[in-house]
This record gives C-alpha cells, sequence and structure tokens, in this order.
C-alpha cells in the first residue's frame, strides 16, 4: 500500500464516502494488478496503435494538403475536373477494409477469450479452487456475500492474491455496473437476474472499486476497495470477521437495502443461507414462475441462475 | 398554502413547490429564463411586430422560413445546453473530495437536460433546419412535398423544446439522462414529475421528426427539377436523403420505448419495471434501436455540408463522388445493426458481443473512405481558407481521433474496461461536436448570405473558431484520461485528488467554448449592423456550384422563376461557365404556392398544453389538449385549400428587380472574396 502523500486527502475523503481510505489511483493509467485487466489493456494499446496507420495519415494530410494547395501558390497544380482515380479508390477502400478485418478477427478471438463469464484458471491443475462471491448492488452500496465461508461485508471486497475470483451479480435496486479498473472492466448487475464477472488479483494492493451506472444522488459516493491480500492473511481475515462481524438476517438486510450511503464499511460473520437467492426470487412472481424461469434462463446466460 | 389546497383539483400536482428555490444556481437560471422571455416578448410589442411575426413566420409555410425557425430554435437551446455544459465542468473541478456548488440532484438534472437538449432541441432542429433551406433549393424545387407537415413538424419540436424550458422554472426535470434507462426511471425510483417532462419533451419531438423524415425524403423522389437524377444531386441532398430515411425508421422505435415506459409510469403496467414481469433490457434495446441510427441522423448531413464546403472553396469537382455516395448509404444501412454495442456489458454471449463488435467497425470503413474522399477534394484544387472551411479542415483532424476512440469501443473487451467512463464522454464528444455541431456551424456560415443577402463576419467567425477548437481538445481530451482511470460518467462528486489537474484544464476548455458561442453571438451582431458592408445580393458569394446559388440572395419566395433544366453534376458552376448561368427576362407563368396555416402553430401549442397537463396531472389539460388535437386535425381535413398564386406581373416584377442588381454587381475574383467588393457575382474567366 502506498501510505504516501496521498494519506491526508484519503482520510478526507473517507468521510464522504465513508470508507476507512480510498486509494489513490495516482498514477495514470495506472498498471493492471491482474490478467483480466492486462489482457483488455493490452488489447486496448494494440488496437490503438494499430488505428494510428489511418488516422495519423489523416491528421498530417489535411493541413499539408489544404496548404500546399492554397489558392494564393500558383506553382501548385490545378486540375478542377479531377474526381476519380482508380489506384487512390482501391486503396482508401483497401487499406480500411483489412485493418478492419484484421481487428474483427482480434475481435472474434479476444471477446471469447476474454468473455467475463469464462472461468479463469480453468485446466490448470495448480490452480487453487475459484472463490465464489455474491455481489448485490444497493442504492449507494455494494453488499459482498461470501457463500462458502457464510460471511458478507459491505462496501469491502477482501480477495486473495493469486486465486480465481467468480463474481455472481444481482442488483435489489435499478441496474448497476460493478468496475475494479485495475483487475477488470466492468458487468451490469440488474435485479432478478445474475450476471457473472471473473477476475484474480495478482499483486496484494488496495484498487477502488465503484458503480459505473447512474443510479441517483449517492451515484457518486457508491465507491468501495478492493483490498487484494496473501492466502494466509485471507484465511485470518475470514476467522476475525466470523468470530466479530455482524448477523446478517433478513432485518438487518432490510435496513442495509433502504438507499442511502453507508458511514462505513461493515462486516457480518453470520449470513443466512440463501440471502442472495432470494434477493434474486424477488423479482419474479411466484416459486413455480421462478422455478421454470430459472430453468429456461439455465440456457440464457444473462439469467442463469447459479 | 390556502391557494395551492384551493388550485389541488384544477392544478394537479402543481404548486408553488415546483419554483426550484432550494438551489440558488437553478433560481438564478429559472430567473434567467423568464426575463429572457419576457424581455423578447416585451422587445416585440414594443416594435408592434407581433402580427408581422404571425403572419410571416409562425403560420408560413415556406421551407426558407421553416429552416430559418429551425435553426433559431437550435442556436437558443444551444446557448442553454452550453451554460449547462460550463456548469458540470466547474462542479466537477470543485467537487474534488467535497461536495462542490450544486446538489448531486442538481446535477443529476443538468446532464439529462444538456444531453436531451443537445440531441433533441439542438442538432436535429440545426440539421432539420438547415436541409429544410437548403436541400429544396439544390434540386431545384419550390418547396418540399408537405409544407404544411413541415410548419407542423417544426411547431411539435418547438413544443417539446417549450416543456423542456418550462422546467427550468416549474421543476424539477429528470435525473435518468438523455437515454433515460429503466427501471430508473420507472415510478418506484423516480416518482417526480422529472421523468414525465423528458417523455412528454422526446415523444413531441420524435413525432415532428419522423414526420420531417417522411416529408425530406418524398421531396428528394418526387419534387427534383428536370434533368436532376439521383446521381446529378449535391452530396448534402444524398446525406439529406440518408437522414431522412434513417429518421423514419428509427424515430418510431423510441416512440414506443417512450410511450411503453409511460404506461408503466401512468398506468401501473410492466414493460421495464424490475418485478412483475418487466424486462429492463427490453427498453435498453429499444432506446438504442432508435439511439444508434440517431446517431447518424445527426452525423450525416453534416458530412454533407463538408462535401460541398471543400468542393466549393477548392474550386473543383468532389473527389470520388460515387464512393461518397455508396459510402453514406452504407454508413445508413449498417447503422442499423449496430445498436448493441451501447451495453456489450449486460452479459450476453462473446459471440453476439463479437458480431455486434465486428458490425460497429464495419461502419469505420465507408467513414474512412469519406475522410480521405475530402482530402482528395482538396489535393489540386485552390483551396481559400474562409470560416466555413476552416471548420471542415477542423472537423477532419479532429473527427478522426474520435473514430480512433470509437474503433477501441468497438471491441468489447476494451469496452469493459472504459463503457460507462468519461472515456465514453470524450469518445461521443469526439464525434459529434466535430461531426455534427462542426458542421452545423460551418452550414449556418456558409448559407447565411444566402438566406438574409449579406455575408458574416469573417474575423469574428475566427474568433469563434479558434475558441471552439481550442475549447473543445482543452475540455475533452482530459476526459479520455480520466476515463482510462475509470472515474465514471455522471459524477457530482470525484475523489481522486489525481483527477483535479485533468478537471481544471477540462473546466477551461469549457469556459473557451462559451467564450466561442458569445464570439457568434458577436458575429452575427456585427454583420448585421455592417450589413451594407457585405451585401451579396445578387446570390453567389462563394462561386457555388449549386442550384441555390443561382438564385438572388435572399431568394423569392417561389425560389425559381423558371424551375431550371439540369444538365449534370454541379449545375450552377457548369451553367457560369457556359455562359447560361443568368437567363435573361422573358415572359413569366404566373406560379402556385401554398397558402399559410395555423395549422401547425395550433397543433403545437396544443400539443405543448397535452404534454404540460399530463407531466403535471392535470386531467383536464390533457383531455382538453388531446381532443383539440383530434378535432384540429380532422376539421383541418375538411378545409379546401387552392393555394395562392403569385401572378406573372409579380414574378416579373421581382425579376427584373434581380437583374438590375446582376447587372449593377461587378464580377468578383476569389482574390476578394472575403471584402466588401464581393457583391454576389463571381468572376468566372479566371
Amino acid at each position: 500500500m502506498q501510505h504516501t502523500a496521498t494519506e491526508g486527502h484519503a482520510k478526507r475523503s473517507a468521510s464522504r464516502v465513508g470508507l476507512a481510505a480510498m486509494p489513490a489511483r495516482a498514477a495514470i493509467f495506472a498498471v493492471a494488478a491482474g490478467p483480466v485487466a492486462a489482457a483488455e489493456r493490452q488489447l486496448l494499446v494494440q488496437a490503438a496503435v494499430l488505428m494510428l496507420f489511418v488516422v495519423v495519415p489523416v491528421i498530417v494530410l489535411t493541413p499539408w494538403v489544404a496548404w500546399r494547395f492554397r489558392r494564393r501558390n500558383r506553382r501548385s497544380a490545378y486540375r478542377p475536373g479531377w474526381d476519380f482515380s482508380r489506384v487512390l479508390e482501391v486503396l482508401i477502400w483497401g487499406v480500411p477494409a483489412l485493418l478492419v478485418a484484421f481487428l474483427a478477427v482480434r475481435v472474434w478471438t479476444q471477446s471469447r477469450a476474454l468473455d467475463p463469464y469464462r472461468a479463469i484458471d480453468a485446466g490448470q491443475a495448480s490452480a487453487a479452487a475459484p472463490l465464489d462471491v455474491q455481489v448485490v448492488g444497493l442504492d449507494w452500496k455494494w453488499l459482498f456475500i461470501y457463500p462458502d465461508q457464510h460471511i458478507a461485508t459491505l462496501n469491502t471486497l477482501v480477495l486473495p492474491v493469486g486465486r480465481a475470483v467468480h463474481l455472481h451479480l444481482t442488483s435489489d435496486t435499478v441496474m448497476e455496473s460493478l468496475l475494479v479498473p485495475r483487475l477488470a472492466g466492468q458487468i451490469y448487475a440488474m435485479p432478478g437476474m445474475i450476471t457473472q464477472l471473473w477476475l484474480r488479483a495478482d499483486r496484494p494492493g488496495d484498487f477502488v472499486g465503484e458503480n459505473t451506472q447512474y443510479n441517483g444522488s449517492g451515484f457518486a459516493q457508491q465507491k468501495f476497495v478492493v483490498h487484494a491480500v496473501d492466502a494466509g492473511d485471507f484465511n485470518r481475515w475470514i476467522g476475525k470477521v466470523r468470530a466479530d462481524g455482524d448477523v446478517l438476517d433478513a432485518r438487518r438486510y432490510r435496513e442495509l437495502a433502504r438507499r442511502g450511503v453507508p458511514a462505513a464499511p461493515e462486516r457480518f460473520g453470520q449470513v443466512d443461507a440463501d440471502l442472495f437467492g432470494r434477493i434474486v426470487a424477488k423479482y419474479h412472481a411466484s416459486a413455480q414462475v421462478r422455478a421454470s424461469t430459472m430453468a429456461s434462463r439455465a440456457t440464457g446466460r444473462t439469467n442463469d441462475a447459479h | 398554502m390556502r391557494i395551492e389546497a384551493l388550485a389541488g383539483p384544477w392544478l394537479g400536482r402543481l404548486s408553488l413547490s415546483a419554483l426550484p428555490t432550494d438551489s440558488p444556481v437553478a433560481m438564478g437560471a429559472a430567473l434567467v429564463a423568464v426575463l429572457g422571455v419576457l424581455g423578447v416578448a416585451g422587445y416585440i410589442t414594443g416594435k408592434g411586430k407581433w402580427r408581422y411575426l404571425w403572419r410571416e413566420w409562425f403560420t408560413s409555410v415556406d421551407h426558407k422560413r421553416i429552416g430559418i425557425m429551425y435553426v433559431v430554435l437550435a442556436l437558443v437551446m444551444l446557448a442553454r445546453a452550453v451554460i449547462e455544459a460550463l456548469v458540470m465542468r466547474l462542479q466537477q473541478a470543485d467537487a474534488v473530495n467535497r461536495s462542490g456548488f450544486i446538489s448531486a440532484e442538481h446535477f443529476g438534472q443538468l446532464f439529462s437536460t444538456h444531453g436531451s437538449i443537445m440531441i433533441f432541441f439542438m442538432a436535429m432542429p440545426f440539421l432539420t433546419g438547415v436541409i429544410n433551406y437548403v436541400m429544396p433549393l439544390q434540386i431545384g424545387a419550390r418547396d418540399v412535398s408537405f409544407p404544411v407537415l413541415n410548419s407542423i413538424s417544426l411547431m411539435l419540436t418547438a413544443a417539446g423544446a417549450a416543456l423542456v424550458m418550462i422546467s427550468l422554472v416549474l421543476a424539477p426535470f429528470s435525473t435518468g439522462g438523455w437515454s433515460g434507462y429503466a427501471p430508473f426511471t420507472e415510478l418506484r425510483f423516480s416518482p417526480g414529475v422529472g421523468v414525465d417532462y423528458w417523455i412528454w419533451a422526446v415523444t413531441l419531438s420524435s413525432i415532428g421528426s419522423t414526420l420531417t423524415g417522411i416529408n425530406f425524403a418524398v421531396t428528394i423522389y418526387k419534387k427534383r427539377a428536370p434533368g436532376m437524377h439521383l446521381f446529378r444531386m449535391p452530396l448534402f441532398c444524398w446525406t439529406a436523403l440518408c437522414t431522412s430515411i434513417l429518421m423514419i425508421f428509427a424515430m418510431p422505435a423510441l416512440t414506443v420505448a417512450t410511450a411503453l415506459l409511460a404506461l408503466d409510469r401512468y398506468l401501473g403496467m410492466h414493460f421495464f419495471t424490475s418485478g412483475g414481469g418487466g424486462n429492463m433490457m427490453v427498453y435498453a434495446n429499444l432506446f438504442w434501436l432508435f439511439g444508434h441510427p440517431e446517431v447518424y441522423i445527426v452525423v450525416l448531413p453534416s458530412f454533407g455540408v463538408f462535401s460541398e464546403l471543400f468542393s466549393t472553396f477548392s474550386a473543383k469537382k468532389l473527389y470520388g463522388y460515387t464512393s461518397l455516395v455508396l459510402a453514406t448509404m452504407t454508413i445508413a444501412v449498417l447503422s442499423f445493426t449496430v445498436w448493441l454495442h451501447h451495453f456489450f456489458t449486460m452479459g450476453q454471449s462473446a459471440n453476439i458481443n463479437a458480431a455486434f463488435g465486428i458490425a460497429t467497425m464495419l461502419i469505420g470503413i465507408p467513414t474512412g473512405v469519406k475522410v480521405y474522399d475530402w482530402i482528395l477534394t482538396m489535393f489540386r484544387g485552390r483551396v481559400r481558407f474562409t470560416t466555413p472551411l476552416l471548420w471542415g479542415l477542423a472537423f477532419l483532424v479532429t473527427f478522426v481521433i474520435g473514430g480512433l476512440s470509437g474503433i477501441l469501443l468497438a471491441i468489447p473487451p476494451v469496452d469493459f474496461l472504459v463503457h460507462n467512463t468519461t472515456f465514453l464522454v470524450a469518445h461521443f464528444h469526439n464525434m459529434l461536436i466535430p461531426g455534427t455541431l462542426f458542421g452545423m456551424i460551418a452550414a449556418y456560415q456558409f448559407w447565411f448570405p444566402k438566406a438574409f443577402g449579406f455575408r458574416l463576419e469573417e474575423r469574428w467567425g475566427r474568433v469563434a473558431f479558434g475558441c471552439w477548437v481550442i475549447g473543445f481538445y482543452l475540455a475533452f481530451m482530459p476526459l479520455y484520461v480520466l476515463g482510462l482511470e475509470g472515474m465514471p460518467r455522471r459524477s457530482a462528486e470525484v475523489f481522486d485528488e489525481a483527477f483535479r489537474p485533468w478537471l481544471l484544464v477540462a473546466a477551461g476548455g469549457a469556459v473557451l467554448i462559451v467564450l466561442g458561442m458569445a464570439a457568434l453571438a458577436m458575429q452575427l451582431a456585427m454583420s448585421i449592423r455592417h450589413r451594407d458592408r457585405n451585401r451579396v445580393r445578387a446570390g453567389d458569394p462563394w462561386d457555388g456550384r449549386s442550384l441555390e446559388w443561382s438564385t438572388s440572395s435572399p431568394p423569392p419566395e417561389y425560389n425559381f422563376a423558371k424551375l431550371p433544366a439540369v444538365q449534370g453534376r454541379d449545375a450552377f458552376w457548369t451553367m457560369k461557365r457556359s455562359g447560361r448561368a443568368y437567363p435573361p427576362l422573358e415572359r413569366y407563368a404566373p406560379i402556385m404556392l401554398p397558402e399559410n396555416s395555423a395549422i401547425g402553430p395550433l397543433l403545437g401549442a396544443l400539443g405543448l398544453a397535452t404534454a404540460f397537463g399530463l407531466v403535471w396531472r392535470i386531467g383536464w389539460m390533457a383531455g382538453l389538449g388531446t381532443a383539440g388535437v383530434l378535432v384540429a386535425v380532422i376539421g383541418w381535413s375538411f378545409v379546401r385549400r387552392p393555394g395562392r398564386t403569385v401572378d406573372e406581373r409579380q414574378v416579373e416584377r421581382t425579376e427584373t428587380r434581380w437583374h438590375a442588381v446582376l447587372v449593377a454587381a461587378v464580377p468578383v475574383s476569389r482574390e476578394h472574396e472575403c471584402d466588401p467588393r464581393n457583391r454576389g457575382l463571381a468572376d468566372v474567366a479566371a
């Protein structure tokens, strides 16, 4: 963690966001801290460089041609009737077409490779089992449920370094979008549906997480901190939360779900086992309907039930 | 309190608490709006001009007058939306680790009105106005196919704009953004009247635009002068045609989306609600099924304008005419195949995302072709750096940067990173400001002398140009950086000290853009004051190439005493070079023109009343408004309107007067294009 000059403002901002400390994003275009964000950024840079082959000539040629053929420059040729050249025609259609063809192949392969629903680390024998986290978007805060550890946190996400994380997202209000710029791109969270996002932190550190989909006056304050810690620290943290965290039952959840920006992050050592399922099911008319929609949606991705 | 209680049943939910008294900034804005309206109304009353305005303008069905009214509406709304942009930029620069000078709620209204106005009440009226004015003249027609419908479209759009202006005083407006995403805009999450303002303002404008699209397309198909084949049309007419087709097919999707949202809100239905069987994803699909073609609706006419500019100010044929037509058509068709790229992040399969990403990139090909066609148009030409051309050059250089970021956003995994951030905001402003606004401002500078008979001052035009272009780069390049860092768009507050310098630069850019607006106003004022110096009544100040320049400036109400016979592209340019540009006086035939009609303003007023009644749940007003619309439309269809004849003597008088101007004018070489010697008669010998 970089507790340097940013420490002061982090404390100040904490009161407005209700966080212990907001990590600064100091460096511009800060480096990725995980494989997903790294691959996405690499793709961004590659495509941008490739596009320069079309863009730079325009930026150079436009002023140059305009100036070279200015009216006062009588030394340059004037062909008022010239309006077609087969060679140029092939070039100006061909070069962009080739670029797009190349990019199209990249889009096809990379969209699949970086599909947020695609398990990372799959097939690696050495990899630890992925950590499942259920995410609930609320107004204006994020609730994270660790189903296997039976704990939950509000506005803090603690992750073990080097282990794949499988997020299952829903919303108990309007549409929201979860983004941790240094770990992975975003995915929407929508009521009554479950979306997924895989990510992994490859280095310890504190990273900003946020909602990017406007959802009312507390929107800008809907931030949280991702703490990536090593496996030992993660397990100790689980134990600590279990020991001294609050109880998250239906009543407490109703309080959390009310509109508002929380004063501070919270930790829950006991969580109702099917809380996440009930939040999703709330938006489906009856248990019967729910079963049938879940079944039909198991094939569709956006809503596939966990 | 008692007054409000009494008023209750008559005024629905409306009460004094609608005044935005809680915020000094909002109150100030409301005050400026009210004083502005009172000031203008007072001035008109003082000058005794109401009758003149009603007879000559509001009830006019002349495409030229309607075009001018559209552009005036666009400029007024542009002024408001630019100021809102400045307030938002100042807020973000101020609100780093503190709450800033306006509330989050107010900030939400600002980005919603800014976006809605810029698209529906700035870009759309601007391009509709320019097409209205120019297209019939370019194809050698006397008016559009349905002149009265044209007036109705204008008045419906104006009613929508008026509703947005009213929301400044009787607040609040929606905080749902210009796209109004459900379920945030559903009653459960946005219980106030704000979303209703948005729904009805947008609905009025979308109906107006659908009718406009039909009107323009039919005009281009049916009203071209003899010999004006489709492939002889100036490129601007081609882009007008493509835009019209897009309007016809895209606008109804929006009308349906807002109508279904209204059913949810007013009648408790569940199209887009969370729960109750609703599906919010359907809203996103419907909205962008309109929203993406909309991008091309607002950008294509500018492409047409630039095609005219580069050719005219290079004194050279447009390079690759056929290529440009094909590219325009390709863009129009492809624009319906890419809407999903607005929500790559909604969780559909990678294959679907990839397909839409590739479709999006395909649009880059014809767009790239266009850019190179324009550069090649200048190649081996004789380029004159007039103000309209400067906007064109700035457009080329700036637009390709937006194209680059557009290609990046079309790659789904890249989009995951920067979607919903200021990178996206930078991207679409990078397309729409050069692509739409620069084109429209250039069009305004280029055709102003045609419409009013005098040129705009070059010097203030250049000042405005400098402010806008530099302001644009300062305001939006930092947003790319901030977006890459993950700063969400629509943030009323910012929590990262490192963002502050970038936000300050962006705010500085916004200040420059506002100065650019002021310079445009100054240019207009100075040009009116010195109009005698800049008169170009002979009609052809730029050595123009298409038929609109073959008329006097301003053109007579019937446009052409005799419909021109067209023998090829660049019709007027060829006529000038072969000495057939100004046919001698002869015997004229009487000309039939449509009569003025009050049905347009009437429907606009009734539409506004209906919408206002619906917003505030004032049943009688909404009911009477709706009934009024029905009665007016049905009643009007029974009225026989034979039209009005301009008799041959009157035509002859007008034409004789113009010929006197032509004879008196000294042909001017391009050397003196921008000085008082230019009286609108081009010297074609050189």
